[in-house]
């Protein structure tokens, strides 16, 4: 089988999942009675006396099938609903908070990529001596530490104790109103690369400055996962017959593990690229609710203490999107790096 | 039996699942000693609602009458982490049960009769596995109204795909045996090939791996806590003793962590709970994982 029908028939199969996904997420909304789905609607206080002109609109008393495709019709067309919390439509505050969730992501990625390949396959190069120990140790502290309390630790000192050295928030108040200024052009609402675009140093040493403490704390558990990860894998492909063979022709230690174990053992760990991805939106909740850092995270969790029901579940709807799409594009590029991998193989 | 005697004395030896042992010895006792830790103050009427001193908003450092001090609104922190670890075991333990019958009813279902109901099956597990977990939890937490009831449920919401699909995959390996064969040949039905002959066969080490979870769930729920998803104000519940904190990190400029008390203390607890499971369960998987055993 090739590429191509590969590519087409992973994409046939995803329309099972997506419209499973979709009947679920409709599904929560009908524990509401009409009238209260009708407010979700809402854009204004004065349209709440117009409720039953809403779920006439919206046809929120007809049958669920009925119900639900009017749903999909709407979401297709980029409606989820209104976004109370931030007072436009849902599909805009996704975008809106976007950037900023993204330039988390682009700190912390390639952080949690090296560290935890680097620290993987010293582990494993020492197996059973003290590296290995220590970093077996790191690795269960990392995945038992809750994320939300080594944020509010990390602040206590960086932000109190050491004076304000590492802020909260995205930027501080005066770099915001130079953000803002009509000289200051955002290209892509991604302060580290608009300053840099705007040549403004100012701007991006504060920007870093903010980026510190929730990159690392976005961080801590996906390095642990990827570290224990790549160690098992690295133990694996060490046990290799090829290995053997590189050390018996005299091949540098560092040569062997370097070239020939680490380079085979990298494959599996491409397969989880879409967990990380995963734990990220997870854990970009969670930091980005303690730094009161306003992107996509802070967004949904205001969302879900105020009960903004239509935006949280527009935010799950999004992420399970996400996270299906990455997961295609994984398991393709798995294909290309290990031609061992058959195609047809991999399908059931 | 030799096989459990064999892993006991693997864990005993490994210094690490030997503190895991430890830690949660430790957390057992507490829970099961709470009242007497931390006795309720007469005319208190629920246990789990932590008594308050005043309603100030300061929280209030180590004193002799409240040894870990209070919290924002007064909340006595000693008689909310002890407290606490009741509701964690509570919260873990009932996840954890329901999920695994959850699993093992629909795993089984799946892996032995295979076709049609396991493909249903698993496509179902599929939409589930679509989204990452703690956020599917909080928009059902949301959707539910926040309680700790509502956190139970989306825990299990969110859980019990991965382990039907593990509890399926071991059952697809065993099913194949000749004593499964041979039990089928001698007419026994399907409920007791599954029952007798599958389950005990496939599943002890999955049962094992996952009720090590508990660390685990207890962390998500303490998330959904801390963001002021779960338990109602004032209940003992560490994630939410450490939301009590949030707007007390940094003290006065002459004293910046004059509130460290504040958010140290519940973490702390919140960290060694998880902790002792997961040192457990790192050791457990070295020992069942029969590739990374015979190096």
């Amino acid at each position: 089988m090739g590429l191509r029908s590969y590519i087409i028939r992973r994409l046939l199969l995803l329309i099972p999942v997506l419209f499973g996904v979709t009947i679920f997420i409709f599904g929560i909304t009908m524990l509401f009675s009409p009238i209260e789905r009708a407010t979700l609607y809402v854009t204004d206080p004065r349209q709440m006396s117009d409720l039953p002109a809403i779920i006439e609109t919206y046809g929120l008393d007809q049958p669920f099938w009925i119900q639900y495709s009017n749903w999909i019709g709407q979401v297709f067309s980029g409606n989820l609903g209104w976004s109370r919390v931030v007072g436009m439509p849902v599909w805009d505050a996704i975008w809106a908070f976007l950037p900023a969730t993204l330039e988390l992501a682009i700190f912390a990625t390639p952080i949690i990529i090296f560290t935890g390949i680097f620290l993987g396959s010293k582990a494993a190069a020492h197996k059973d001596r003290p590296v290995d120990h220590g970093t077996r140790v790191m690795a269960i502290f990392g995945w038992s530490l809750p994320t939300f309390w080594l944020g509010l630790i990390l602040m206590m000192v960086f932000y109190g104790y050491f004076r304000g050295l590492l802020p909260p928030s995205r930027l501080s108040i005066p770099m915001e109103m130079v953000v803002n200024s009509a000289s200051f052009i955002r290209y892509t609402h991604i302060n580290t690369i608009d300053a840099i675009l705007n040549l403004n140093g100012a701007v991006l040493l504060d920007a870093l400055r903010h980026l510190i403490l929730p990159v690392i704390t976005l961080s801590v558990t996906q390095v642990a996962f990827i570290m224990r990860l790549m160690r098992s894998s690295m133990l694996e492909s060490l046990g290799k017959g090829y290995i053997l063979t590189a050390r018996a022709k005299g091949l540098a230690e560092g040569v062997v593990v370097n070239k020939h174990a680490r380079r085979n053992a990298l494959i599996p760990v491409i397969t989880v690229a879409g967990y990380v991805l995963a734990g990220m939106a997870n854990g970009v909740v969670i930091t980005e609710t303690i730094f009161t850092y306003k992107g996509i995270g802070w967004w949904a969790w205001q969302s879900a203490v105020r009960l903004d029901i239509a935006s949280v579940l527009g935010f799950a709807l999004f992420n399970s999107v996400l996270f299906v799409l990455v997961n295609l594009v994984v398991d393709i590029l798995y294909t290309r790096v290990d031609p061992r991998v058959r195609l047809g193989g991999v399908m059931q | 039996m030799s096989d459990w005697k064999f892993m006991a004395r693997q864990l005993v030896k490994n210094p690490l699942s030997l503190a895991g042992i430890i830690i949660i010895t430790v957390f057992v006792i507490i829970a099961i000693f709470a009242p007497l830790i931390a006795p309720t103050p007469e005319g208190h009427r629920d246990p789990y609602m932590i008594p308050r001193d005043g309603y100030s908003a300061t929280p209030q450092p180590p004193n002799e009458e409240h040894i870990f001090g209070t919290t924002e609104g007064q909340y006595d922190i000693f008689y909310g982490v002890i407290w606490g670890t009741r509701s964690a075991f509570h919260v873990g333990l009932v996840v954890i049960g329901v999920v695994l019958a959850v699993g093992i009813v629909l795993g089984s279902l799946a892996g032995y009769f295979g076709g049609v109901l396991d493909e249903v099956i698993m496509r179902i597990t599929d939409i589930f596995l679509a989204f990452p977990a703690l956020i599917l939890a909080m928009a059902i937490v949301a959707a539910l109204g926040p309680s700790l009831k509502s956190v139970m449920i989306a825990l299990t919401v969110v859980s019990w795909p991965s382990y039907a699909r593990l509890i399926r995959g071991d059952i697809l390996q065993v099913r194949e045996e000749d004593y499964i064969e041979a039990s089928r040949g001698i007419g026994a039905s399907s409920g007791r090939v599954i029952i007798r002959h599958v389950l005990p066969n496939a599943i002890y080490p999955t049962l094992v791996m996952a009720s090590l979870d508990i660390g685990a769930v207890v962390l998500a729920a303490a998330a959904l806590s801390f963001l002021g998803l779960g338990a109602p104000e004032g209940y003992a519940d560490w994630g939410q003793l450490t939301s009590f904190a949030r707007n007390w990190i940094v003290g006065p400029s002459s004293d910046p962590l004059r509130y460290w008390y504040a958010v140290t203390i519940p973490g702390l607890f919140i960290l060694f709970f998880v902790l002792g499971w997961n040192l457990l369960g790192d050791a457990f998987r070295d020992i069942l994982d029969p590739r990374l055993a015979r190096r």
